[in-house]
């Protein structure tokens, strides 16, 4: 039998510093609710909108997968790994932070906003030598479609991290369904609606709302919307 | 009551920005070190209440610390930290204390 966990968007915890408004799905900085650290290892998933011109000055990471991915607008990122990269919408930005890595991010336009998601996950083993990378995704082949952008394997499609996770982005007409099977045993599922209304496993989600379900090997979806948007984030249960 | 935490990284920029954050609240007392030596030692001298293990300890040299600072304190709190001083750290914390 199949379980869920639901986080209505207006439940997320919120953090308005002017030039930074933005929302946490999980606990993150000063936000702390004991009920919202992690589904599996899922840790992070931040909704930043960040004004034009201003970002996040250098600071460091260590053992954490880090997975960006713009909605609007675009990100100006540089490491100390030597990496200096604008990531836009219909891209993706991953950085293994492992044994330890800098970075700074900010919004590349200045007349622009951007709107970001920063997603974490707990990675499969700890102190790994960081890496970056970034793709420009084909965005017409996810629509009515689970368009893959992440998964473990280098040689699979969209870019790869440490650690047993699938991710997913589909932009779907009204009325569409299909059913997303789960790609590893064990493994759960956290939807995240990006835009639109949809209907997963029963459950009616608007936008920015996210499902949790595990203790399943598949998930029935459907777009109630025309345009609806959805990452699904397929990601092992236990922490490692 | 200041919580008095130590933390243990390899990464010396890491544990320059831990040092900053752990003491910025007042209700934390942050040390932090970057050797296993100086972890042993400041669990000797100090009062810990929890301690946080980061980045670039390898699974060997943790298992002897574990067993090290908790034959010293047996109810001392060891946990992973995560991010390198990101925005887990208050969450990480509380969570262990609570």
């Amino acid at each position: 039998m199949s379980q869920f966990i639901l986080h209505k968007e207006n439940t997320r915890g919120h953090a308005n510093h002017g030039w930074l408004n933005a929302h946490h799905s999980f606990s993150f900085a000063n936000y702390y609710n004991p009920e919202r650290m992690h589904f599996g290892v899922l840790r992070v998933l931040n909704d930043d909108l960040i004004d034009g011109g201003m970002g996040f000055g250098s600071h460091p990471h260590d053992n954490m997968e880090i997975i960006t991915i713009p909605l609007a607008g675009a990100i100006a990122h540089k490491d100390s790994m030597g990496n200096s990269a604008v990531i836009k919408n219909g891209e993706i930005q991953v950085m293994s932070a492992g044994t330890g890595v800098s970075h700074s991010e900010f919004n590349a336009n200045a007349g622009e906003q951007l709107n970001l998601l920063q997603i974490w996950l707990f990675p499969n083993k700890k102190n790994v030598t960081p890496r970056y990378d970034q793709q420009t995704l084909d965005v017409a082949a996810r629509h009515n479609n689970f368009q893959q952008i992440l998964s473990p394997n280098a040689d699979d499609a969209g870019v790869w991290i440490h650690q047993d996770a699938w991710f997913s982005l589909g932009n779907f007409d009204e009325g569409f369904e299909t059913e997303y099977k789960i790609k590893k045993a064990g493994n759960g599922v956290y939807a995240f609606v990006i835009s639109g209304e949809v209907t997963i496993n029963g459950q009616v989600l608007s936008k920015r709302d996210g499902l949790g379900v595990w203790d399943t090997d598949s998930i029935s979806f459907k777009a109630n919307t025309a345009g609806a948007e959805v990452l699904l984030m397929d990601i092992p249960m236990e922490l490692n | 009551m200041q919580t008095t935490i130590l933390y243990i990284g390899r990464d010396t920029e890491i544990t320059v920005v831990m040092n900053r954050l752990l003491n910025a609240r007042p209700e934390w007392k942050g040390i932090c070190v970057c050797t296993d030596d100086e972890a042993i030692e400041i669990c000797q001298t100090h009062e810990i209440d929890l301690v946080l293990l980061g980045n670039g300890i390898d699974a060997i040299c943790e298992k002897a610390l574990r067993a090290k600072l908790t034959g010293l304190k047996p109810n001392l709190k060891i946990i992973q930290h995560y991010g390198g001083g990101s925005g887990l750290l208050y969450g990480e914390i509380m969570s262990a204390l609570n």
